[in-house]
């Protein structure tokens, strides 16, 4: 029979299994994400996190099953999403500056042939300011350091003024300042309303940053309210065998008192 | 040495050409796939070849026709034989022209070698000789401005590719920094691809005639690498690679008439003079460029990044 998937769900995902080369890198994966929920996607290295939020904005094609957001397809509902994919995936040494990239953001609702004017180079600087790098806005991307790169980002998401929020790693390697700075925005963007989903790796900070989990490794092993989650039953299974993270995980079970 | 408007009308089809290829050139430096000019300029020859097999004729509409169907499916087989073959880009580009190519020159040795489209002239085109064909572009009593037919073609092919880069330049420029947010938004980085692979293979048709393949290939690689050297402002970048194009036609022919004379030399190439300035002006920017040898070695030390707050 086939699970529910009502349209309030922000993201809905049936039955999907996407493969490279014939190896499964998603089976079969079943997923409701609420509403206004600030949810990680938490997994071991190859588990397919990245590969998720790819399948559902149709960036890699599915093997079978699907993905809906609020109950109709991504093509419908482009508008309502921001994607953030990991840094490394563009070439910072591409010469344009971080305004520019922020002004990307904008072009969806601009349009084909259209020239970004006054009111997006606004909006873009308004952003950059929101992430605390206002003063680089004309700084040329590759004279940024790696959480400055992040936070132009992130202030490209903004200008997006989606409903949902698709982040790929959105913490790798960045400095202490920058992952705070971000995470109090994804909080404030959550309040205000909006469903963020963040790919994430640090087991440490999960129960800090998200109200909501997805614990993945090809399958989904877990997923609802982090309290219920986040347990060591469950975490020993997303990561089998890795005994070297058993570590981790007692560690970051111990710091949340379990 | 003698310098006559024969001079002036090889430098106006030579500069012309150069910033036709520097335009589509640019775009191509920045997705990193500048080998992909080089593949598509090879790779036309025998859509060139069954055009006039075709139509027998070598009407332009044909030939352009020829050409861009055999770059866009260059760039369509490299991109299988990369993702089914599971062959790395650089080396699926190659099995494709060079088969391409090799299929091209056959086909054009078989049936048309008697009717000059020959492949030396693919190669190397017939640069000094498109003075011969002039075309008069207005005339009064006192007066005659004649243009060679080359330059007319050309001219209206860089005017295609200003216009075609003008009117998507945000699309473009998306679609190369960040296919991904191009795709989120709905902006087809996918068509994009496949309107550059166009644009390279119309520019490298119209230009062979006149140039040949040798000065195509270096105009859509060296002068956009060179304005890189220097800058990392786009339009500052698109304008100093447009300069560069036509600075090498200018001190191709120029050298290309001074060499001979200055050092007692045979004859050289207008086309391959351009080439050649074209990689020396590059030399120029890599030593005196702003990150060049010789700031890196002689300069003072750069300001740190600031901190972050």
């Amino acid at each position: 029979m086939r699970p529910e998937h009502p349209p309030e769900f922000p993201l809905s995902v049936h039955d999907l299994t996407v493969a490279y080369h014939r190896k499964p890198v998603l089976w079969d994966v079943e997923l409701n994400i609420p509403e206004g929920t600030l949810a990680g996607i938490v997994g071991p290295n190859g588990a397919g996190k990245s590969t998720l939020l790819k399948a559902c904005l149709d960036l890699i094609p599915k093997t079978s099953g699907e993905a809906l957001i609020y109950g109709k397809p991504y093509e419908e509902q482009r508008d309502l999403i921001a994607y953030v994919p990991q840094r490394e995936s563009v070439d910072w040494d591409f010469p344009v500056s971080a305004l520019d990239v922020v002004a990307m953001g904008t072009y969806r609702k601009l349009g084909w042939f259209k020239r970004i004017g006054r009111t997006q180079k606004n909006q873009a600087r308004e952003a950059l300011e929101q992430v605390g790098i206002g003063h680089l806005a004309d700084r040329q991307i590759s004279q940024l350091s790696g959480g400055q790169q992040q936070r132009v980002f992130l202030a490209r998401a903004l200008v997006q003024d989606a409903r949902i929020y698709f982040m790929d790693e959105p913490f790798a390697a960045v400095d202490a300042a920058t992952e705070q700075a971000i995470i109090e925005l994804l909080q404030n963007l959550n309040a205000r309303g909006k469903t963020v989903l963040c790919v994430h790796h640090d087991l440490a900070t999960v129960s800090r940053y998200f109200d909501y989990l997805v614990l993945l490794n090809m399958r989904v092993v877990a997923s609802g309210p982090t309290p219920e989650t986040f347990t060591r039953e469950n975490l020993q299974k997303t990561y089998g065998g890795k005994l070297n993270l058993l570590d981790d995980v007692a560690h970051a079970l111990k710091n949340i008192g379990r | 040495m003698n310098w006559t408007v024969n001079d002036l009308h090889i430098i106006l089809v030579g500069g012309l050409c150069a910033m036709a290829c520097a335009l589509p050139g640019t775009f191509l430096l920045l997705r990193r796939m500048s080998m992909m000019g080089d593949a598509i300029s090879h790779a036309v020859l025998p859509g060139l070849a069954i055009a006039f097999l075709i139509s027998g004729t070598r009407t332009s509409w044909w030939m352009f026709f020829g050409a861009a169907i055999a770059g866009i499916l260059t760039a369509l087989f490299s991109q299988w034989i990369t993702r089914f073959g599971k062959v790395e880009r650089g080396a699926a580009m190659g099995i494709v022209f060079t088969t391409l190519f090799a299929i091209g020159l056959i086909l054009i040795k078989q049936t048309a070698d008697d009717v000059d489209l020959d492949a030396a002239c693919v190669l190397y085109g017939a640069l000094e000789y498109t003075p011969l064909n002039l075309v008069t572009l207005f005339e009064t009593e006192t007066t005659i401005l004649q243009v060679p037919h080359a330059a007319i073609v050309i001219g209206a092919t860089l005017l295609f590719n200003i216009l075609v880069i003008g009117f998507f330049f945000k699309e473009f420029t998306m679609a190369s920094f960040d296919p991904a947010l191009a795709e989120t938004q709905g902006f087809r980085p996918r068509l994009m691809h496949y309107l550059l692979m166009t644009m390279v293979a119309v520019t490298t048709v119209a230009a062979f005639e006149a140039v040949g393949s040798i000065i195509v290939i270096a105009m859509l690689i060296v002068p956009p690498a060179t304005a890189f050297l220097i800058t990392r402002k786009l339009p500052v970048l698109i304008a100093l690679s447009l300069i560069v194009a036509v600075l090498s036609a200018i001190l191709g022919q120029v050298s290309s008439q001074a060499l001979p004379y200055l050092f007692g030399l045979p004859e050289t190439t207008s086309s391959g003079m351009m080439a050649t300035a074209s990689g020396f002006l590059f030399l120029l920017a890599w030593l005196f460029g702003p990150d060049g040898l010789i700031k890196k070695r002689t300069g003072e030390l750069e300001k740190p990044m600031e901190l972050e707050d």
